[in-house]
């Protein structure tokens, strides 16, 4: 009762500015589009690198060893980056039922985060960089990321604290354990020294193991966090809103959190088998990662069984199949990898091809499926528009990224135990069977159809992008008014 | 390996920090109701009219 009498009071008051910030998730939604032609496109020409190695012979900027971790960073951090920050932000602001904290420090941190990107465009084919995988970018780039991350924090977290809702919704807890955790990974790994700023150049403060240690911390929880934790985020929002359908067990999604988070810290050293590391080190990164099968399994089936009773939706409704698939994938990789984290296992698929798959069955299957997925929600809503301007042409950048993915990953399993089998060959003299060029020769052909595959799923993202340029045609780039009614206050004073 | 004296206390540190957001999160009531919430996202009518 009382809660109904103060409504119109409140109602009354911030009715000038009750609006979401959607333009700042229109943005981001954008530049995910952007971002991921450019990533897979560079992808693509090191792929035909592999394949015809004197494709761009001569020209430095666009050698292979500047160009992939251009690819990387452009696909983990442009890409998902930007997928990342506006699904969190269309999220936490409808979840939360209020605009975004921080005023135009939620613009600040597009235009932030774009500029990393666009510096990293030009630093990584000039051959600035650190050496360290996935951390590339120079001692000056590291602190414009440091300063943006802190001002999505803020923005992020600042949401949550003035919340009219008294329920914190699962997926929150995890773009929020993905934040927290970005920043501070970010910042033990990129402890550097400064030697000049131009040309940039610093040395990492730690050496030899050590930095090992520390990068494949980083390297394994930015695995964890911002490619797990983060998505698991979009997969907890966007699966249940797409399909119409509480997610199967929300119970089942708080222990998920929680269980993964308690856990994930450890699993780097799986990176490192038979190096120098110390051998207890190694097992404990073995049996964090063998651990870690549970937790995701468990999110998988939380989020397929999301549609138990419903599966006919999958037949007609193509940005389901997306959701749906990509948690498929996500269950594959998850599989895989304990499995690869196994020592015995390891001795076979680490340094070849197998390794490129399985991390290509994570981010095209998992990543950037439930990515693409999540746009095709967004996109129409930032632009006010009912849906997509084609529905046939979602369905048709389905069919392709798929094939594409299973020609990838497919190719780049065989492959990779053909070249452990080689490696490991020895006549009974004790000699090797094969020299390691007879390795990649006999590698050529799948490199062929990896660069297949590439092209195709590369394809189906001008797809998308031509959907996504008729869909915005003349629409309406509005902020819509917050819902006064659709709060959890009633129910919680009640 | 000396890393793994800055490391290991700080994935320590981590646990108990996340301990603690589990012990706030109990007690301020975030797990008294695991059905409700499941279906008030779907309650939040996006769509555009």
């Amino acid at each position: 009762m009382s809660a109904s009498l103060a409504m119109p009071a409140a109602a009354a008051a911030p009715a000038v500015a009750a609006t979401f910030n959607y333009k700042v998730v229109r943005q981001f939604t954008v530049m995910t589009i952007v971002w991921g032609i450019v990533g897979m496109l560079v992808g693509v020409i090191i792929a035909a690198q592999l394949l015809w190695p004197d494709l761009t012979y001569g020209i430095p900027w666009l050698s292979y060893g500047r160009l992939r971790p251009l690819h990387t960073n452009a696909v983990i951090f442009a890409f998902g980056g930007s997928a990342l920050f506006a699904t969190s932000y269309y999220c936490v602001q409808r979840t939360c039922q209020v605009r975004l904290f921080g005023g135009p420090l939620a613009g600040f941190t597009f235009w932030g985060w774009t500029a990393v990107i666009v510096l990293a465009a030009i630093t990584l084919p000039l051959g600035y960089t650190t050496g360290k995988e996935y951390a590339e970018l120079e001692w000056p780039i590291d602190l414009l990321i440091a300063v943006v991350w802190v001002s999505y924090a803020i923005v992020f977290f600042g949401t949550i604290f003035k919340r009219r809702t008294p329920h914190i919704y699962v997926a929150n807890w995890f773009y929020g354990a993905f934040i927290l955790a970005v920043a501070l990974l970010h910042i033990v790994n990129s402890a550097e020294v400064p030697v000049s700023f131009w040309p940039m150049k610093s040395y990492s403060a730690y050496a030899g193991v050590q930095d090992a240690m520390v990068q494949w911390w980083y390297g394994h929880n930015a695995v964890g966090f911002f490619l797990t934790a983060g998505f698991l985020g979009i997969m907890y929002y966007f699966v249940p809103k797409q399909a119409g359908r509480p997610i199967y067990s929300y119970r089942l999604s708080v222990v998920h959190f929680w269980a993964l988070i308690f856990t994930y810290m450890w699993a780097g050293p799986h990176h490192l088998h038979f190096t120098a590391l110390p051998d207890w080190t190694q097992s404990l990164g073995m049996i964090f990662s063998l651990i870690l099968l549970a937790p995701s399994w468990g999110g998988m089936i939380n989020g397929i069984m999301t549609l138990s009773g419903a599966w006919y939706k999958l037949r007609t409704d193509p940005i389901l199949k997306f959701l749906i698939v990509s948690l498929s994938f996500y269950g594959m990789s998850t599989f895989e990898g304990p499995m690869m984290s196994i020592k015995t296992v390891n001795s076979l698929s680490h340094y070849t091809d197998w390794t490129i798959g399985h991390v290509h069955s994570g981010a095209l299957g998992w990543v950037a499926f439930i990515s693409i997925g999540s746009i095709y929600y967004l996109l129409p809503r930032m632009f006010g528009k009912r849906e997509m301007w084609s529905t046939r042409l979602i369905t048709l950048h389905f069919w392709i990224a798929t094939i594409g993915v299973v020609l990838y990953i497919a190719s780049m399993w065989i492959a990779g135990v053909m070249q452990g089998l080689m490696w490991r060959a020895t006549n009974t003299d004790g000699t090797l069977t094969y020299a390691f060029a007879e390795g990649v020769k006999a590698t050529y052909p799948y490199y062929a159809i990896r660069l297949t595959g590439g092209t195709l799923f590369f394809s189906g993202m001008l797809l998308m992008a031509w959907n996504a340029i008729r869909t915005a045609a003349g629409g309406q780039c509005a902020d819509p008014p917050i819902p006064v009614t659709a709060t959890g206050d009633a129910t919680h004073a009640a | 390996m000396d890393i793994l004296y800055l490391l290991i206390p700080l994935s320590l540190v981590l646990a108990v920090l996340i301990g603690a957001a589990f012990a706030w999160s109990v007690r301020n009531g975030q797990f008294d109701d695991l059905e409700g919430p499941a279906h008030r996202i779907l309650a939040d009518d996006d769509n555009v009219p």
